[in-house]
């Protein structure tokens, strides 16, 4: 029983206020002011109407634990993102956004470590230029290059606005997961695996995912947010900016903000038509990113580099700049799957219409949730972190044979000589030597016989 | 979950994220209760919810004396009024295992009836010693059971299918000799293909052992260890999740 002795002791830790007991009148007053921590319990009463949701002591216990994380980290704003189920243990995320200038730290070392990578990758290429020309015979050089890796978003821009932290059960320490790159959105893409709980675990998969759990988790938590974040149309507008749209080239804006003068759908409408609700996080396009980057820019030291390179190779390098649904994009827009609609709604009470709530499902991501009442609304997502597709899943094949050095005069491939051809070779060989050395020998016989005895 | 404990039941399953909300538990309270009257059932247990495209809705079973017969399903789209199931025959269970696809919210639709009584028979569960077989036939709940212990609750082989078992019969007479024959006569969770198609839990710091079938997701079975609270609900779309082997 000693577990459960345990969690009860760090929930119990949850509960106590931080400060002592004198200091008590001074943090009620700057307790009640504005705090990040989000109204957990009027969220979960409402969704409870929509009958999704946690019990609510669990909800109350997750509102603690969000206060704890608020306490501990330099925290700008908060949501409670939901639950993905595991095999053996489940997570509960947080969203956040840290204060100006406060997660930058992390973010360097980060960077810093890819960017020595590069420069490594740099001088390799110098060397292997010079050992070249020494060399008498000159391997054939490669000229098979990686593809060029899309950079990844910046912090709070596109998939990565927001910083997750994760945590197993509400008193457990709470975990910042790492910034989400576009290798791993179009990987998580290709492969569907259950969660196991424990963010260490690797991934074994085909094609193989460049991560561990952790990044794994935070592409699905991406990819999930990217689809289902709803809002009632007009709670978000645009903000006003001049000159914004010759700027961004039609790429879409990407900022939005509350519109002060929003007085709320009617519930009946939100329940009509899916024209009401509207998408407030970017798409991810299938590049992985939301805003496109070509991945053919040089950048300037590959400009110093390869000038050789660069003439030689001018293959197909036009690519095509991925678009896709803006901001705000109605869902009656969003594509049907098969025959089946893509998000269902409902409300929450029939018997008493006046009072509900007006609730949205999605069946592309079973678990994800929004409500909307009056002018308040909120998403939530409780399951297991896969999106639903009605065939079976294909998992990828794996590339095609790479073909062969094709022959030309340079190179010609020869078959090896087999046993016997080598052994009639050598039989021959011997008796050859045989022949010349005869004449030497025939004195030495008799002395290599006794020697021998 | 029994219809007896339906609210701490309901509570304690609410894990999963999935549950039901206060008119729906209100109706269901007096309905069920109606039902019991009505049908002269021994117990009734709320089976789940199923999520259609057009409607949702709501499965119970009616148990009688004897816990291993044939349960009799019903169904309400509103948890008020509540209509049988017909019991599917032999064809359609055969036809229905190759149609696929999203329930409807229909419940006439044979498709979906024959689904039901699959996942029925699939995820049932109950805790090792919940039930006892008298020498005579039937089976009887067991009013002495106690609940799990923490050890035995984290062990899949202290769970059975709630259904006449199907594998007991294979199993070498080894085996058998291990066996109590009043508490072991269904098929444990253990032999289940594909292996690792329950994820077990604790939740709540130990104080909760959950069960959730990966096979049929939305199934979750729950118990309080060393209490005589269990019990399993369904709420999903009623598919089977075919892409299991990549999964785990």
């Amino acid at each position: 029983m000693q577990p459960t002795y345990k969690m009860a002791e760090k929930q119990k830790a949850l509960f106590t206020r931080s400060g002592g007991g004198t200091e008590g009148e001074q943090e009620m007053e700057e307790e009640v002011g504005e705090t990040p921590v989000p109204n957990i319990m009027e969220t979960a009463f409402y969704f409870e109407q929509a009958g999704v949701g946690l019990s609510s002591d669990e909800s109350f216990r997750i509102f603690l634990a969000m206060k704890q994380l608020v306490e501990q980290q330099p925290i700008h704003t908060c949501r409670f993102w939901g639950k993905i189920l595991g095999i053996k243990r489940s997570y509960l995320v947080a969203e956040v956004e840290f204060r100006e200038g406060e997660e930058e730290a992390e973010e360097e070392e980060v960077e810093e470590m890819t960017e020595g990578g590069e420069v490594m990758e740099a001088h390799g290429e110098e060397e292997g230029e010079e050992d070249e020309e020494k060399a008498v015979d000159i391997v054939p050089k490669s000229v098979w290059k990686p593809p060029p890796v899309i950079p990844k978003e910046e912090s709070r821009s596109g998939a990565n606005k927001y910083l997750y932290f994760v945590c197993n059960e509400p008193g457990l320490p709470w975990t910042r997961l790492p910034h989400v790159t576009p290798a791993q959105i179009v990987n998580a893409r290709k492969i569907k695996k259950f969660f196991t709980g424990y963010l260490d675990t690797p991934v074994v998969s085909y094609p193989p995912f460049p991560g561990n759990e952790a990044n794994y988790l935070r592409a699905q938590i991406a990819r999930i947010s990217a689809a289902t974040q709803v809002s009632p149309l007009g709670f978000y507008q645009f903000s006003e900016e001049e000159g914004d749209e010759e700027e961004e080239g039609g790429a879409g804006r990407d900022s939005y903000e509350e519109n002060p003068d929003f007085e709320g759908i009617p519930v009946l409408e939100l329940v009509d038509s899916m024209a009401n609700w509207v998408h407030h996080t970017q798409h991810i396009l299938p590049q992985g990113r939301c805003t496109w980057v070509n991945p053919l820019q040089k950048t300037e030291e590959e400009e110093d580099l390869g000038e050789e390179e660069e003439k030689a190779d001018e293959g197909p390098e036009e690519v095509e700049q991925e678009v896709g649904p803006p901001l705000l994009t109605p869902l009656s827009e969003d594509a049907e799957i098969m025959h089946l609609a893509p998000w269902t709604t409902r409300l929450s009470c029939s018997l008493c219409p006046q009072y509900s709530v007006a609730v949205v499902r999605s069946n592309l991501w079973p678990g994800a949730y929004a409500y909307a009442s009056g002018k308040k609304f909120e998403n939530i997502y409780i399951g297991w972190g896969h999106k639903y597709s009605p065939e079976s899943f294909n998992p990828a094949l794996p590339a095609p044979i790479q073909q062969e050095y094709p022959s030309g005069p340079e190179i010609m491939e020869m078959s090896d000589p087999t046993v016997e051809e080598e052994q009639a070779l050598k039989a021959a060989q011997e008796q050859a030597l045989g022949a010349t050395e005869e004449e030497e020998e025939g004195e030495e016989e008799e002395e290599g016989e006794e020697t021998d005895d | 979950m029994d219809a007896d404990s339906l609210l701490l039941s309901l509570e304690l399953a609410s894990g999963s994220g999935q549950g039901l909300s206060p008119d729906r538990r209100a109706s269901l309270l007096t309905s069920l209760m109606l039902v019991k009257r009505d049908y002269r059932y021994d117990r009734v247990l709320f089976w789940g919810r199923i999520l259609g495209l057009v409607a949702d809705y709501y499965i119970a079973q009616g148990l009688s004396e004897d816990q291993l017969a044939p349960r009799k399903t019903l169904y309400s789209l509103n948890c008020t009024e509540w209509s049988l199931l017909p019991p599917a025959t032999e064809e359609m269970v055969a036809q229905s295992s190759v149609v696929k696809g999203r329930f409807m919210g229909d419940p006439s639709y044979e498709y979906e009836h024959t689904e039901l009584q699959k996942i029925d028979k699939a995820v049932a569960i109950i805790p090792r010693g919940a039930l006892f077989k008298t020498p005579f036939g039937p089976t009887h709940v067991n009013r002495t059971f106690e609940g799990l212990s923490l050890s035995e609750a984290k062990k899949l082989s202290s769970y059975f299918h709630f259904r006449e078992p199907v594998e007991l019969k294979n199993k070498t007479l080894l085996e058998k000799a291990d066996l109590d024959p009043s508490l072991d006569f269904m098929d444990s969770l253990e032999h289940d293909i594909p292996k690792g198609s329950w994820s077990i839990q604790m939740e709540r710091g130990n104080a909760l052992v959950v069960l959730r079938s990966l096979l049929w997701p939305g199934l979750t079975f729950y118990h309080a260890p060393r209490t005589k609270n269990y019990g399993y609900v369904y709420v999903g779309t009623g598919e089977k999740n075919m892409d299991l082997p990549f999964m785990l």
